[in-house]
Formats: C-alpha cells, sequence, structure tokens
C-alpha cells in the first residue's frame, strides 16, 4: 500500500491556517452571529418561546377547563343520585304512610263494628230486659186485674165465671 | 417511499461524485499537470511537466496527491470540469497590494487549475497562487514555461519547493503565509493571500443563503405570529428547538437565552458548510475540513467562553477549592492547560473528521484508478469501480451522518463550556 | 518509502482512542437499552465523554505531527 502513504506533508494544506482564510472567516462568521443572530435568530426563538409558552398555557387551560367539566358532572351525578335517593325515600315513606293508614283505618273500623255489635247487643239486651220487665208488669197487672175480675164474679154462676174467664182471656190474646 | 427516495438521491449523488473524480486522471492524461511526476522526481527536483504540453505517456497516478488537491483551499472555483475564476486580494510587504480576478492567469482547463500567465510577480500554480520572490522576476504579465517540484532541506525538515520556469529561467516560488508558524510546513512568507478564495467563495454563498432562510423565517414569524409552521419553518424548527432544549437548556441552564444566536450560528454554520462540501460537481469546497476556519471557530468560543467566565470558574482554575496545597500546585497548571485544550480540540476534531471524510471518499474512488494503472487497464478499472461506488456510497452516508454529528458535537461542546464558565456554584456547603 | 514512528504512534492513538469511544458507546447503549426514557442526558453525556476521549487521541496525532 504504498500509493497510500503521505508522501509529504506539505501538500496537505487544509492544515495550514492561512492568514487570508482566518481573516474572511472571522470576518464572516461574525458577521453571521452578530447580524442574523440579532435579525433572525433571536426573534425566532421568542416566536417558538411565545408559542410553546402559549401552548403551554392552553393546554393546562383545556386541562383545568376538563377538571371543571369533570367537577361538574361529578357533582350533577351526585345531585341526581340524591334526588333518586329522596325520590325512593318518599315513594317508601308515603307507601309506608298508606298501609299504616289503611291497617289504622282497619282497626278502626274492626273497632267501630265491634263496639257497634256490643252496642246492639247492649241496647237488644236492654230492650230484651225493658220488653221483659214491661211483660212481667203487664202480666202483673193482668193477672192482678183478671184476679180482681174473677174474684169479683165467683159470686154469680159458674158458667158465667167460666163465660167470663173465657171472654177475659179472648181480650187478653186480642191485646 | 421516503428511504427509496434517500437511497436513490445518495445513488445519484455517488454516481456523480464518481463522475467528478473520474474527469480527474483522464485530463491528466492528456494534459500533464506538474504535480504527476513519479517518485523519483520529486527527490532529483528534474522531471518538470509542462502546465499546457500535449503528453501521450502514462504517468502513475498518485492518490494522496489527488485528495490533497481537492481539499486545499484554491484561487479557482471548479465547478465540474470548468475551472471559474476568483478575485485575487494579495498583500507583499515588499510590494504592497495588488487585486486582479484569477481570470487574468489564464487557467488552464485542467482539472488542477495552472496559469499560463504570471502576474504582478504571481502565477497560479495548480490553483494556489504562489509569488516569485524574485525581484529580477518581471512585474508585468509574461508567459509561463512551466512549472517544477523540488525538494529542500530546512533545519532537517525535507520541504516541497515548487519552480516556476519563465523565460528560461527557473525561479523559487513561495507561497502564501500562514499562522501555524512552522509548525506544519507553513509560516509567513514574502506575501499575504485575502484573496476570495474557493472556501471563502463557498462560505460567502454557504452563509447568503442561511441569512436568507433566517431572515424570511423571522419575518414569517412576525408577519403572523401565532399561526402553524409552513415552509421551511417546519425543517428548521424542529432542529431550532433540538438545539435549545437538548442542548443549551440542560449544559448552560438558566442564562442559555443569551448564548443561542451563538450556539445556533455555529451549529449551521458547521452543518451548513459540512453539507455544502459533500456536493459533488460544485467545488467540494472543503471549508470546516480546513483549520483556518475550524480556528476561528474554536478561537471564538475560546474567547466567548473565558468572557464569560464567572469568579467560581476562574477560582477552579487557577486554586481549586477543597483540596490540599500540594495537590493544587499539581492541578493548577493541568487546569491552565485544559483552559487551551479545550478550544483546541474542538478546533482539531471537526478539521479531523471532515477532512478524513474527504480523503477517504477520494481514495475510494482513486481505487478505480489505482487498480487501472490511469488508463493502462480499463478492465480492472471497470471491475474495480463496482466496489468503488458502492464503498463511495456507503462512506459518502456515513459522512452525511458525521456532518450533523460533528455540527452537533461542536455546539454541544460549546454549549457545555459556556456552561462550565457560567454555571454558579453548587456545592457551597462542602466548601470549607 | 519513508514508514515513519510517527505513523506508529498515530495508529496507537487512534486504537486508544477507538477502545474508548467504543467501551462509551457500548455503555450508552447499555444504559439505554436499560433505561429508554433517560436517552436524551445519556446520548449528551456518552458524546461529551467521546469527546473528551477523543481529544486526548487528537492531541496525540496532532504532536505525531508536530515531532515529524
Amino acid at each position: 500500500m504504498e500509493f497510500l502513504f503521505i508522501t509529504s506533508l506539505i501538500e496537505f494544506s487544509p492544515i495550514k491556517p492561512e492568514f487570508g482564510l482566518l481573516f474572511w472567516a472571522s470576518v464572516v462568521f461574525i458577521l453571521f452571529w452578530s447580524i442574523i443572530g440579532k435579525l433572525a435568530f433571536r426573534p425566532i426563538i421568542n416566536a417558538l418561546n411565545d408559542r410553546s409558552n402559549n401552548i403551554q398555557d392552553s393546554l393546562n387551560a383545556a386541562l383545568k377547563a376538563r377538571e371543571e367539566m369533570q367537577n361538574l358532572k361529578n357533582e350533577n351525578d351526585k345531585l341526581m343520585a340524591e334526588a333518586r335517593e329522596e325520590k325512593m325515600r318518599i315513594i317508601k315513606e308515603a307507601k309506608d304512610a298508606g298501609n299504616a293508614i289503611i291497617a289504622e283505618a282497619k282497626e278502626k273500623a274492626k273497632e267501630e263494628a265491634q263496639r257497634i255489635t256490643i252496642n246492639a247487643k247492649n241496647e237488644i239486651e236492654n230492650a230484651k230486659t225493658a220488653a221483659l220487665v214491661d211483660v212481667k208488669n203487664q202480666v202483673g197487672a193482668m193477672a192482678v186485674d183478671i184476679a180482681e175480675k174473677i174474684l169479683r164474679k165467683d159470686l154469680g154462676n159458674d158458667t158465667s165465671q167460666q163465660d167470663y174467664v173465657k171472654k177475659l182471656v179472648d181480650e187478653l190474646k186480642m191485646n | 417511499m421516503k428511504i427509496c427516495r434517500i437511497i436513490l438521491l445518495l445513488f445519484l449523488f455517488s454516481l456523480s461524485l464518481n463522475a467528478q473524480h473520474d474527469q480527474a486522471p483522464t485530463e491528466k492524461e492528456a494534459v500533464h499537470s506538474p504535480m504527476t511526476g513519479d517518485e523519483k522526481a520529486l527527490v532529483t527536483s528534474e522531471q518538470p511537466v509542462a502546465a499546457h504540453e500535449q503528453g501521450e505517456e502514462h504517468h502513475d497516478f498518485k492518490p494522496d496527491e489527488t485528495a490533497f488537491h481537492h481539499i486545499s483551499d484554491l484561487n479557482v472555483y471548479s465547478i465540474g470540469p470548468w475551472n471559474f475564476p476568483l478575485p485575487c486580494i494579495l498583500y507583499a510587504p515588499s510590494k504592497g497590494w495588488s487585486l486582479f480576478s484569477s481570470g487574468r492567469f489564464h487557467i488552464d482547463n485542467d482539472h488542477h487549475g495552472s496559469g499560463h500567465t504570471a502576474v504582478d510577480g504571481y502565477v497560479l500554480n495548480m490553483g494556489r497562487v504562489m509569488r516569485v520572490n524574485d525581484d529580477a522576476f518581471p512585474q508585468e504579465e509574461i508567459a509561463i514555461d512551466q512549472f517544477e517540484i523540488g525538494e529542500s532541506e530546512l533545519d532537517g525538515k525535507k520541504t516541497e519547493v515548487h519552480y516556476v520556469i519563465a523565460n528560461g529561467v527557473k525561479y523559487p516560488l513561495d507561497k502564501a503565509s500562514s499562522a501555524d508558524g512552522g509548525l506544519f510546513g507553513g509560516g509567513i512568507t514574502s506575501f499575504y493571500d485575502f484573496s476570495i478564495t474557493k472556501n471563502v467563495f463557498a462560505m460567502l454563498l454557504v452563509v447568503g443563503l442561511l441569512s436568507y432562510v433566517f431572515i424570511g423565517m423571522a419575518r414569517a414569524y412576525k408577519r403572523k405570529p401565532g399561526t402553524a409552521p409552513s415552509g421551511l419553518q417546519k425543517l428548521f424548527e424542529p432542529i431550532i428547538l433540538f438545539i435549545q432544549d437538548e442542548v443549551a437548556k440542560p449544559f448552560i441552564g438558566a442564562k442559555y437565552l443569551r448564548f443561542m444566536p451563538l450556539l445556533l450560528a455555529i451549529f449551521f454554520f458547521i452543518l451548513a458548510l459540512n453539507l455544502f462540501g459533500q456536493i459533488p460537481f460544485f467545488g467540494g469546497a472543503n471549508v470546516t475540513g480546513n483549520l483556518g476556519v475550524t480556528m476561528v471557530l474554536a478561537l471564538i468560543v475560546f474567547i466567548v467562553v473565558n468572557i464569560n467566565g464567572n469568579k467560581h470558574y476562574w477560582e477552579h482554575i487557577i486554586w481549586m477549592p477543597g483540596i490540599p496545597a500540594w495537590v493544587k500546585t499539581l492541578i493548577t497548571p493541568i487546569e491552565i492547560l485544559g483552559v487551551f485544550i479545550k478550544p483546541v480540540t474542538l478546533m482539531l476534531r471537526l478539521f479531523a473528521n471532515i477532512t478524513a471524510g474527504h480523503i477517504v471518499i477520494i481514495i475510494f474512488i482513486s481505487l478505480i484508478f489505482i487498480f487501472g494503472k490511469a488508463g493502462e487497464n480499463p478492465g480492472a478499472a471497470w471491475g474495480s469501480s463496482i466496489a468503488s461506488i458502492a464503498l463511495a456510497l456507503f462512506i459518502s452516508a456515513i459522512e452525511l451522518l458525521v456532518a450533523f454529528i460533528q455540527a452537533y458535537v461542536f455546539t454541544l461542546l460549546t454549549a457545555s463550556y459556556i456552561g462550565s464558565a457560567t454555571e454558579e456554584h453548587h456545592h457551597e456547603d462542602a466548601k470549607h | 518509502m519513508g514508514g515513519s514512528i510517527v505513523a506508529i504512534g498515530m495508529g496507537l492513538a487512534a486504537i486508544g482512542a477507538g477502545i474508548g469511544v467504543g467501551t462509551i458507546g457500548g455503555k450508552a447503549l447499555e444504559a439505554i437499552a436499560r433505561q429508554p426514557e433517560a436517552i436524551g442526558d445519556i446520548r449528551a453525556n456518552m458524546i461529551l465523554t467521546a469527546a473528551l476521549v477523543e481529544g486526548a487521541a487528537l492531541i496525540a496525532i496532532l504532536m505525531a505531527f508536530l515531532v515529524k
């Protein structure tokens, strides 16, 4: 590989920094740095940073909005659940109340019926007693009457007596 | 569907890359460039090859030279087989400024782009401007006969010397001054090249394009704020946000906004130039693979980091709290060295990765010409081209990835260095 | 043909860095497999550590260039 050997360093000119190139490279690079840095890079970086800040802000805002939405939704859900529970509770209460009322009414009706029955029984009893008393009294009176009449007619005729009793009994029957 | 499209694109990409490099040796065959001399020529500084002389015989194909030529900075811009002239701005202390188009060199339309004419004492050798460091050389436009390469030994270091032959006289050529202080074979020479070279041109083009795109983007944000991104915004927004959220915020902390323009500028500058360098047929400018460019970037990072360093940063470097004094004497030099090593590695990493990527692709394409022996053995060339294309395709795909990774790594390390320099003290309670 | 000790040095630096970066990458993948949600942190730290390891290799290669 003889041909690959560097025969002489002197021809390797890129390693020799010539004054002209140093001068021009300095001028060109410093101008590029200062002018383009000021006119282009600075505004571009500012614009990019502004935009990235903007995007970050927007993202944050969107995130916040979403969080709020979520909160709102959660609240709504909670409210809905509460309302549903309330409804159920009210219905249950109403049902209970209705049942209670019905039961009470039944009880009352029963009691009333019993009371009425008892009253009726008592009245019947009373009426019976009164009637018996009345019958007793009337029978007594009648007996006394009859006895009186019998006693009065005794003196007459036997037959006439018997007729009279018959007549009295008839009268009694008629009564 | 998308993957299919990407694969197709990569395939076309590698084909065109292949085609581009195809150009090199075939043209070399027809027109001999000065660099095609064999090993012997280098040593003996003989066998000069005319820049514009027709030759018939085959020469050894040197993949390393081809590769190094491709990754070098040039004073011409090659798009496909054409060499376009670029403005030359040259300064020689002894002579003053010279401004002209490199078209005045009368660029040869060969692959290497050497000039036929000397202007103001400068010549275009292999696409690079070099200066004739000799007062006797005529300063007006004169025709050049040929270029030549020789070797000289300076302080025990072997260096290549280029010569130009004009009017029958041989003159040595100087390369442009470089800032490596002779460490890498460069150093201060007789002139400085401030030209709009291939790399500078690519840099201006890419930065202009980036500026257009980003200013348009910024305007779009201003015009219709708060709307969904559209068009280019969609493409760049994720990248910008990635740099901000994955690089700046975790590594710098609260003060990241101040450094975002620097990080974005570094990232897009490197990324765009990495990718631009991979466009075939379009010069293949190796900008981020040039030590000069990465040196500038690293130097800027170094300055920014140390200007923004707070009390704790310096305290930790100079007098690390909470450890025995004798350890401090050991730690302090290491820490101070670290301050410089950080940007140096930053500079070298980008340079090495991008340059290596360019070289590897060119070497794989060169395999065709190595096996084909530069035209002597077309059968082997055809056979090896299948493997070469497959390998180059694979490496190209990896290089696309590397372009992103290196831009990311440079940005990330910059952010981490800035972060370590500016962070507030965290372990107050642990302080003794 | 100028093979030199520098080339060996470069190779050694590359081997060292290769082992280092390979270990880092492997461990990072293990960590990611264990905790996929921490991929960002792991990747960043992986690259940071790999860069430190690579830095040593780069310095070594630079030195190899310099001493030539």
